[in-house]
């Protein structure tokens, strides 16, 4: 296992300098002023435009202005926003509300969706099943931004369960319609892959080695079913992390969050370019990390993994 | 087993009673067993023999209720002990399986769960029985139970996973979890077919010492109608759903009276190895075959005894005069550069200083179990791959440096005949183009010359000619090693590299794929290189014997001599493992 | 189990001892050992896969849907005579339908079901230019990564990693915040599309892998294939069917993101039609006037849907495992 941790760690790196580079690389090696270009139509104050230029080192040829990006990472200096507040300062204020709102989302895209995958997983071609297939696949299909709306307006407006925006300081009752929203897709990917493991699994020899032994279904089921099942699931949340990263600045945005996706929303939507960057990137670096995690819990879950 | 004489209760342990089941496909259901009847006496032996799709693994899954999703037991009764097996609940069921009926299945890597220790899955097994009560305990009992299997530092091993366990020692801890609970019945499906057949005979011998000891009962499922033979009392011969003859093995291997068993008995290579080696003529001809004299089966069961292809084979490899020799191999090395369990690189020598030539128009056998490094020698001989040094002349010529026009030259001389017959045609091309693919790579004739050529050799086959506008799933194992057959005889080579081409085959099909190389080798005087894990095969087919182990060639000399007069010691345990070695024929 | 030693032999056939069974044989009849059975039509992977899909009922009507939206999106004009740009009135803001205008206006005053007719074509050109970069880019990446292995392997998937380790819409928001003054279908597209194809890159490579250790490659490379023919001829055309399964679902995906990118503003410009554009613009108005946002929304994701559902069948036709699961 250390070896593995090691290894992935180490694997980590290039694609850490890789992915920083693509960035850096779309946003200042593109012609002309990246920094004209960022502001689009809008016209800078020029106190921030000289700020933003030393911040890029914008004189020196583009690898040093990288050196000195990739040094100011490690030094947790993320640059300024367009407002002039060091973007480490705005993480600190949105970090722990959206870090709430993703777990949230977490969980119930993951309890729920393998609840429900393995339900159906075990009645294959019930009437359980088939509607679960039915309401994951339109889950799938509607964008997030229409289901928030939807839910805005059935369970905010039409029954008022719900506020369709959320009070200040976001209290986490306030939170628990963004989070079922934030959570409908990824929930019906992981309710499709549990449930066609699961299938896969109860057909394999080792299931039927299982009964062999004289094992009932309440032990066979949880043990070697499930269990098995959710290798691939795990994997699935790795690069599900980057569509709820997505999600989270829809969500944020439209149900107005304050937390580090409705910044970057309101970035976006201001044509605040310097923002989007400096966040874009925190969110990759953020996806990278979480993808980490995803592979050595793989190993956990995987002893081929872990012992080679 | 024999002092059990007169112990023996007048109630059979199991009694299966017109059995039928059935499986659900998208043809509505189909019957898999139609009426099957198998009588096992406590503490008996009984094998059930019979080719894949016969219904034996069926069978033994619907005694213990493990059918397959899609199946279902569909009449007759599945009597334990004097129970219905077939009408119990879940729960009752459950109580029996493992406890009473133990179940050894066929394939060791697909059969314990990979992400579970092995202590873990043992003690599962013991905790579930009410073997043992408490961790400490069962612990022991897990201990003492993967000892019993033959795992003596299974202390040790506890901790690890399936996948640190080689074939062999997880088929153990299968056993060891089968017999965990000296169950009245221990059910093996095939337990030993994936397996080197050294390793099987240990194992074999094993799990007979454990039965015999602890009194179970066994019903051992097999393909093998010599091991089926050396292992069991009783035989049971199935085919297609059916029951076509049972009763004490000796006898039906000696007089086997229904059509089908007799095609077995004719086609086995273990027992038909054995015949020749006893000098004895064919079985079915000896036998009379008092019950049905089937005249039109005659010809059939002709075409697959494995004893007279051998004996006619001999006959025209004495007549034709020997003119040098087609390959020779000087010092073949391969050297892989592999990365050990630490991460640093290693060399393993798969092939080491192999030295061996085949003369034209004979056959030579390389003969070694898996991991011997014989079927590197077929690739780097296709030159499929480089040797690391040594040499390798056809005709003469050394074949390393060839290149471009020559290379192709020589691929056109030798070709080859690969193991997984689900493999070897690739499933998106037709079997015409399959086929005729050599003749357009080598630019031979023009379209209607190569069309003639296909159906030329789909008729050296034995298939018929419309199969050039089907696909490869349309056939069977034996089908497609035909089509390999004729896709590697296109270019009319003069040598062919069997590389376990009839080892995936059931036995008929396989007797008869043995029959049709030897007419081939014959009409086209070709010269074979044939590779295999089953020494019994090389009896019938090879002149000559090379054994590899850990890559070296340990013996070689003549198919007589190696048999006759084994001088290494691996030689003889290959030779011993072949199943049904100890059985007296009764021809 | 006695070794009995070969001397031993009965010199007779034994006599048929009492429980020695024998079938009669009318009842077990033998057939020839491996006999042709030659079915009425030939079959092959796509041959079976077309003929599973053509039984299914969803499988035409999605294609119907597919179809119809093609047609709505290359003739607009055959469906409303109204221009959706031009003509708006704030006399009508937020008016509900009228004659010629069924299902009112937007809050500028433009007619909404025009507006969605016309929104049809970028939703598809995005879809099918991102699909056609991804494939292309995917099947050049995975096939000679996988195929040809080493050195260019490790490259070529290195480069796709970084690329994979951007999600492709957050790559596309950066990009598209660059490319401000440049934003059209083609910018969009490419942005979305240079970020998505490593996906199938990847799927591509793992069945390459699997493939070329057939031993029908090697029976090719025995008879003197070149490598980029057996590449060609034998390896690609079996590693395919996952790639053509999830590009049908990547369309989808790319239509999201799409609207996504067009709702948060760094899409397309609100002089194109785009349903993401009427979406976010819609808005405000979830209260007063719902049928801006609900008109656009369920075009769509009916959409999305069709192409999705296609997808899936096409992936479980493809995939006898996943025949067999259903």
């Amino acid at each position: 296992m250390p070896r593995y941790i090691l290894g992935r760690v180490l694997q980590a790196i290039p694609v850490f300098l890789g992915t920083t580079f693509l960035i850096y690389f779309m946003v200042f090696a593109m012609p002309g002023d990246p920094l004209l270009a960022l502001f689009g139509d809008k016209t800078p104050n020029p106190a921030l435009l000289a700020q933003l230029r030393a911040q890029y080192h914008l004189d020196q040829p583009f690898l040093v202005q990288y050196w000195y990006y990739m040094t100011g990472i490690f030094q947790g200096n993320l640059g300024v926003s367009f407002s002039g507040e060091p973007v480490t300062a705005i993480l600190a204020r949105t970090f722990p509300v959206t870090a709430r709102l993703a777990i949230m989302a977490l969980v119930i895209q993951s309890v729920a969706g393998i609840a429900v995958g393995l339900v159906s997983g075990l009645r294959k071609g019930k009437l359980f099943d088939a509607s679960a297939l039915v309401v994951s696949l339109i889950l799938i299909s509607v964008p997030i931004f229409v289901i928030a709306f939807v839910a805005q307006f059935v369970f905010g407006i039409q029954l008022g369960w719900a506020r369709t925006t959320v009070g200040s300081g976001a209290p986490t009752q306030d939170l628990i319609l963004p989070a079922f929203v934030l959570a409908s897709v990824s929930f019906a990917v992981i309710v499709r892959l549990t449930r066609s493991s699961v299938i896969e699994a109860q057909s394999t020899d080792y299931v039927r080695t299982a009964y062999s032994k004289g094992l009932g279904r309440n032990r066979v089921i949880p043990v070697h079913i499930l269990r098995n099942s959710l290798i691939p699931v795990v994997t699935y949340l790795g690069t599900d992390f980057g569509v709820l990263l997505v999600g989270a600045t829809i969500t944020e945005g439209i149900f107005n969050i304050p937390g580090v996706g409705n910044t970057l929303y309101k970035a976006i939507v201001l044509g605040q370019g310097p923002t989007v960057v400096s966040f874009v990137t925190v969110m990759v670096l953020l996806y990278l990390v979480v993808n980490l995690l995803v592979d050595l819990l793989y190993g956990l879950l995987d002893p081929r993994i872990r012992y080679v | 087993m024999s002092t059990s004489e007169n112990l023996t209760p007048a109630r059979p342990l199991l009694e299966i009673k017109n059995l039928e089941v059935a499986f659900k496909t998208q043809n509505g259901m189909v019957k898999a067993l139609k009426g099957v009847d198998i009588t096992l006496m406590p503490g008996k032996t009984l094998a059930i023999v019979g080719e894949s799709g016969s219904g034996k693994s069926t069978t033994a899954h619907a005694i213990i209720n493990l059918l397959p999703g899609s199946g279902k037991i569909t009449g007759g009764e599945v009597l334990f002990d004097g129970k219905d097996l077939s009408k119990l609940s879940q729960k009752e069921i459950q109580f029996i399986r493992g406890r009473e009926i133990g179940f050894v299945p066929q394939d060791p890597m697909a059969n314990l769960n990979p992400v579970w220790s092995i202590g873990f899955q043992v003690e599962e097994a013991i905790r579930a029985n009410g073997i043992a009560k408490g961790r400490a305990e069962v612990k022991k009992r897990a201990i003492q139970v993967l000892k019993e299997a033959g795992l003596e530092d299974a202390d040790k091993r506890m901790k690890q996973f399936p996948h640190q366990f080689s074939g062999g020692m997880r088929q153990r801890v299968l056993i060891g979890m089968g017999l965990s609970s000296s169950p009245k019945l221990l059910i093996a499906d095939e337990p030993t077919s994936a397996l080197d057949v050294t390793v099987q005979r240990k194992i074999l011998d094993h799990l007979e010492t454990l039965t015999r000891d602890s009194g179970t009962a066994l019903l051992f499922i097999t393909h093998d109608l010599g091991l089926a033979a050396e292992r069991a009392e009783q035989l049971v011969v199935m085919y297609k759903g059916r029951v076509v003859e049972s009763g004490p093995s000796r006898e039906i291997l000696q007089n086997p009276l229904h059509p089908y068993t007799q095609r077995l008995v004719a086609a086995a290579p273990s027992l038909a190895s054995r015949r020749i080696q006893s000098g004895r003529q064919s079985v079915v001809a000896a036998a009379g075959t008092p019950l049905y004299a089937g005249a039109a089966d005659a010809g059939v069961t002709e075409s697959i005894d494995l004893v007279s292809a051998a004996a006619a084979r001999a006959e025209q490899v004495a007549h034709t005069p020997a003119a040098g020799n087609a390959i020779e191999v000087r010092d073949l090395t391969k050297i892989y550069k592999i990365r050990g369990a630490k991460g640093d690189a290693k060399t393993l020598k798969a092939v080491d200083s192999v030295n061996f030539s085949i003369a034209r128009g004979t056959t030579m056998a390389l003969v070694g179990e898996s991991g011997s490094g014989k079927s590197t020698v077929a690739r780097m001989l296709l030159r499929l791959e480089d040797a690391t040094s040594g040499e390798i002349r056809i005709d003469g010529v050394d074949t390393a440096p060839l290149a471009g026009r020559e290379l192709l030259n020589l691929r056109r001389r030798m070709q080859p005949v690969f193991q997984d017959p689900y493999g070897s045609l690739n499933p998106l091309r037709n079997i015409g183009n399959t086929i005729g693919e050599p003749l357009d790579v080598h630019k031979v004739g023009d379209r209607k010359s190569r069309r003639a050529r296909v159906f030329e050799l789909l008729d050296q086959v034995s298939l018929p000619r419309t199969l050039a506008g089907r696909y490869p799933n349309e056939l069977s194992g034996g089908q497609r090693q035909r089509v390999a057959i004729a896709r590697a005889l296109s270019l009319k080579p003069d040598m062919v590299i069997l590389d376990e081409a009839v080892s995936a085959l059931d036995v008929l099909v396989q007797a008869q794929i043995l029959r049709l190389l030897s007419e081939l080798q014959e009409e086209l005087s070709l010269t074979y290189l044939f590779i295999t894990h089953d020494l019994a095969v090389v009896r019938v087919i090879a002149d000559n014997v090379s054994v590899m182990q850990g890559g070296r060639i340990v013996e070689a000399a003549s198919t007589d001599e190696v048999f006759g007069n084994p001088r290494m010691e691996y030689t003889k345990e290959l030779l011993d493992a072949i199943p049904g070695a100890h059985i007296p024929l009764g021809v | 189990m006695s070794n009995t030693p070969i001397d031993t032999v009965p010199e007779k056939i034994p006599e048929r001892s009492p429980d020695h069974f024998v079938a009669a044989l009318d009842d077990t009849p033998l057939v020839d050992v491996d006999s042709v059975t030659v079915g009425e039509k030939p079959s092959n992977l796509w041959i079976d896969a077309w003929r599973d899909l053509r039984r299914r009922p969803t499988f035409w009507i999605s294609l119907v849907v597919i179809l119809f939206i093609a047609v709505v999106a290359i003739f607009p004009t055959l469906f409303t005579q109204v221009l959706p740009d031009q003509n708006c009135s704030l006399d009508n803001s937020n008016a509900g339908p009228a004659a010629g205008h069924p299902f009112g206006f937007t809050k500028q005053g433009c007619d909404i079901f025009s507006r969605t007719v016309h929104g049809a074509s970028t939703s598809l050109s995005v879809g099918f230019i991102v699909i056609l970069l991804t494939t292309v880019l995917g099947i050049l990446f995975g096939a000679f990564a996988g195929f040809y292995g080493g050195w260019l392997d490790s490259l070529l998937s290195r480069i796709g990693d970084i690329f994979f380790s951007i999600p492709y819409i957050l790559a596309a928001i950066v990009v598209m915040s660059v490319l401000f003054a440049y934003r059209n279908v083609f910018v969009l597209s490419l942005a979305i599309g240079i970020f998505a194809w490593p996906s199938t890159a990847r799927v591509l490579r793992a069945e390459i892998l699997r493939v070329k250790n057939s031993d029908f490659v090697m029976a090719a490379t025995a008879v003197g294939l070149t490598r980029f023919r057996i590449l060609m001829r034998h390896v690609l055309p079996n590693s395919i069917a996952p790639v053509i399964a999830i590009t049908t679902i990547s369309l989808a995906g790319a239509i999201v993101a799409e609207a996504s990118l067009s709702f948060l503003g760094v899409g397309l410009p609100p002089t194109f039609m785009s349903w993401g554009n009427d979406i976010s613009q819609a808005q405000s108005d979830l209260r007063t006037n719902p049928q801006t946002l609900i008109i656009p929304s369920l075009a769509l994701s009916i959409t999305v849907f069709a192409f999705i559902i296609i997808g899936e069948l096409i992936r479980d036709a493809l995939d006898p495992k996943a025949r067999a699961q259903r």
